[in-house]
């Protein structure tokens, strides 16, 4: 047992004890995978030097697939069996993905399915988690190339910060049919800002206003002395650069007189479109080209033209940043500066109408000086870093992100109506009560409904779970007392219990989205032969376990050594015995016992936890107040 | 680790001074006033989640984790309450031992119900995004008067049941802002 750690800055004492985490951005375009090394975060490359993957899976015969730049350079000729922007189908059935856009103008044959739709390849139908999960196990790939080890701890991935439910439990799913293990998901601007607000050392209030591909999302993030706290955040999960190809692509068919009537042909028009739209960033006017049916066409787009088509799609992100402002009830002013994140602000006019929108007295900034591709995947590996406790280890602990819900939690009552438990904007973790009670005389159970979503009635809303509480004793209506909490941890995940206090009948579910992919239909694909390397599952557990064990020894030493006068001696010695004993299981070769054996030292220093965050609290006060003099 | 040494001041150090069932005044050191400085309330909330967050404690194990957990959730509960100046006062009430019954005790003077009628009118016939948002700053004219007579009944006069039908009053005016805010939605989308 070494009795002093040296260690640099940014380094752990041990790299055993550094677990090596990645930062997942998984885009609705391109996808990046970024993790610390030697104490900076950046993005990890690919062979050929790109940090970029394009989010494109194209389908082969046998099986085989294409990913990346490949697919995508592939996507125009082979279009139906190319899939892009898959994240947009994420969590979705084809009648929530009919409502907010026009599914004819897309190359793909659409399957429609009770949980989630599909889409006919030639190599089978595939659910938008089977592409999703195609490109993060290339990621994975490359992480595992670049630390040249096949035992990646764990990832932050990012999701747009209005995904509810059912989209990220479809992430989580993609995820592990990869053989990643999420250690929390987390929203998109909120990892620009971690990343942003680390690297320029900002105070205050910044708003993040990010543009991809497919989504759009405004935060209100407060940053101050290592600890960001989401303020409000909104946007519009079916809004993005895209949106301005689609537009685009008919003006310029429209133009041409031509119709796209193949697949091919619409995504040639669609390809052009982006080409030309990444072009006119830069110059005032660029041509359209495309080959449809087999004739090259070619329009002229000046720049005025394309933000005439934009136009309708900015204002309704303006509109969003109004909104989020009214939520956290602030005005404009009080806004430092608006981070632009996402590929699609590279717009000029995207650039200009925020500007324009917070006026010309303000005294903020729009803050373009950060790569709009890289920075969400550098905030991830951030906040992985923190959660893997690398950070904490190597004294680096100062971060803390302080997240919120994106969308209100409630139960359906009478009439179809939500009520309200949780408000979105609500910090987490949070446990809320609400009483209820019974409608008729003698009912003996309460179905309860659980929904997320900011509509008054249930039908408009997502249902997350259905469960019931039975055993009510018969009593006239009205008289009994059922306490329903809702708790959602910092993983944002929900548990929801109902209690009859009266009789204490009580009952508890975890929420998991009926939506979402069962566990057998995991085992399933994975047992499908998913493409995802084979890991001895045996040897990775026992490699697991021991990294646990020493840094739970190695935790609990160093409690012990600032803080053993919390307890009485009796306590202290027996600490040393759990110690002791976990020391010695963790040089053996079963897993099992070394688990035990942490599991007892977690349970044997509960108390002591619970008093040295007890005088965390009062120091907390007690250094308050001394301010305050 | 983060947690810094400890600190002597007399008792018993194992004692813990501060329990989760502590009142949320006690629990942020703050006096059990109405009146507060919302700029301490925050800074204060951010204090305490730096020592009691999960994701503090992510090396720690899984007991620091539980513990973690509790006192993150019951300091953000104490926080919603602290910060909100109805919530807040509402909360003062029920420690004094007047609790606010809302759903019992919905009589309002007559006057006051008269207004809420008036208001009601202006936001039916409100046409434009301008016409609202006057609506708006008369009815927080109104609310912040309502706050002032609160502070008024809590702080100085110790009267608590005073304080609580005017805490009903805010109920009433906290709900009509929601539908304010409703419309303003409708009309700047």
């Amino acid at each position: 047992m070494a009795l002093l750690q040296i260690s640099e800055p940014g380094q752990a004492p041990d790299p055993h004890q550094r677990r090596i985490v990645v930062g997942i951005d998984l885009g609705t375009t391109h996808s990046l995978v970024a993790a610390m090394r030697h104490g900076v975060p950046e993005c990890l490359p690919d062979a050929q030097g790109r940090v970029l993957l394009p989010s494109v899976v194209r389908y082969l015969d046998g099986g085989r697939r294409q990913i990346g730049f490949e697919a995508r350079d592939a996507q125009a000729e082979d279009a139906a069996h190319t899939v892009s922007s898959a994240k947009r189908f994420m969590g979705r059935r084809l009648a929530d993905v009919q409502a907010t856009q026009d599914l004819t103008r897309l190359p793909y044959s659409f399957i429609d399915q009770p949980g989630m739709l599909s889409i006919a390849t030639r190599d089978g139908a595939k659910t938008p988690v089977e592409v999703s999960a195609e490109i993060l196990a290339t990621l994975r790939q490359r992480a595992e190339d670049s630390f040249d080890t096949d035992d990646i701890f764990g990832a932050v991935i990012t999701v747009p910060a209005y995904f509810d439910d059912a989209q990220r439990q479809a992430t989580k799913d993609a995820a592990q049919l990869a053989g990643l293990n999420v250690l929390r998901l987390i929203s998109e601007p909120t990892a620009a800002a971690l990343a942003y607000g680390l690297d320029h050392g900002s105070e205050g209030l910044y708003a993040v206003y990010d543009l991809g591909g497919g989504t759009f999302d405004i935060s209100l993030l407060r940053l101050q002395r290592g600890v960001f706290e989401v303020v409000a955040t909104g946007g519009d999960a079916a809004l993005g650069g895209d949106d301005i190809d689609h537009a685009l692509a008919d003006w310029a068919l429209d133009r041409s007189g031509v119709v796209a009537q193949s697949a091919q042909d619409k995504q040639a028009a669609l390809t052009a479109a982006r080409a030309t739209k990444e072009a006119l960033s830069g110059a005032d006017t660029a041509p359209w080209q495309a080959r449809i049916g087999g004739v090259l066409h070619s329009v002229p787009v000046a720049r005025a033209q394309l933000d005439a088509l934009a136009q309708p799609l900015i204002a309704r992100t303006l509109a969003a940043v109004r909104k989020v402002l009214r939520d956290a009830r602030l005005s404009r002013d009080d806004v430092q500066g608006v981070v632009m994140v996402g590929g699609s602000t590279r717009m000029p006019a995207v650039r200009e109408a925020v500007r324009a929108l917070f006026g010309p007295e303000w005294p903020g900034q729009v803050l373009t000086d950060v790569n709009p591709d890289e920075v969400v995947a550098i905030g991830a590996a951030r906040q992985a870093d923190a959660l893997a406790g690398n950070a904490a280890m190597s004294g680096q602990g100062e971060m803390l992100l302080l997240d919120v819900i994106a969308l209100s939690l409630g139960l359906e009552t009478m009439g179809g109506l939500v009520e309200r438990i949780i408000e979105r904007n609500t910090t987490i973790p949070v446990a809320k009560a609400q009483d209820f009670t019974t409608f008729k005389d003698g009912q003996t159970a309460l179905a309860l409904h659980v929904v997320q979503g900011e509509r008054d009635l249930v039908s408009e809303c997502r249902s997350l779970a259905r469960f019931e509480l039975r055993g009510i004793p018969p009593m006239v209506a009205g008289a009994a007392r059922i306490r329903v909490s809702f708790q959602v941890d910092a993983d944002g995940l929900l548990s929801v219990s109902a209690r009859e206090q009266v009789s204490g009948v009580e009952t508890a579910v975890t929420v998991k989205p009926s939506y979402g992919l069962a566990d057998e239909q995991i085992a399933q694909m994975l047992k499908d032969g998913f493409a995802h390397a084979d890991t001895d599952m045996a040897a990775r557990k026992l490699r697991e376990a021991r990294v646990d064990a020493e840094r739970m020894v190695l935790a609990t030493r160093a409690a012990l050594a600032a803080d053993a006068a919390l307890l009485p001696p009796e306590e202290c010695d027996a600490i040393e015995v759990l110690l002791t004993e976990t020391t010695y299981l963790a040089a053996g070769d079963d897993a099992d016992a070394i688990e035990a054996a942490v599991e007892a030292l977690a349970t044997g220093t509960e108390a002591f936890a619970a008093a040295r965050m007890n005088q965390g609290i009062r120091q907390a006060l007690a250094g308050r107040s001394i301010d305050a003099i | 680790m983060h947690l810094p040494r400890p600190h002597t001041d007399g008792m018993a150090p194992w004692t813990p001074r501060l329990k989760l069932t502590d009142d949320d005044f006690t629990l942020f050191g703050l006096p059990p006033k109405q009146a507060q400085d919302r700029a301490q309330i925050d800074a204060l909330w951010r204090d305490l989640q730096a020592r009691v967050h999960p994701d503090r404690f992510a090396a720690d194990g899984a007991a620091a984790q539980r513990v973690a957990m509790q006192w993150a959730v019951r300091v953000n509960e104490a926080y919603r309450r602290l910060k909100d100046p109805l919530l807040r006062g509402a909360y003062l009430c029920e420690l004094r031992g007047t609790p606010i019954q809302a759903e019992d005790n919905t009589a309002m003077p007559g006057v006051f119900l008269m207004q809420q009628m008036q208001w009601r009118e202006a936001l039916d016939e409100a046409v434009d995004l301008p016409a609202v948002q006057a609506l708006e700053a008369d009815v927080a004219t109104h609310e912040q008067a309502l706050h002032e007579d609160l502070q008024l009944a809590l702080d100085v006069r110790d009267d608590a049941a005073t304080a609580a039908a005017t805490v009903r009053a805010l109920m009433f005016v906290s709900r009509f802002r929601q539908d304010i805010a409703k419309r303003i939605e409708a009309l700047d989308a």
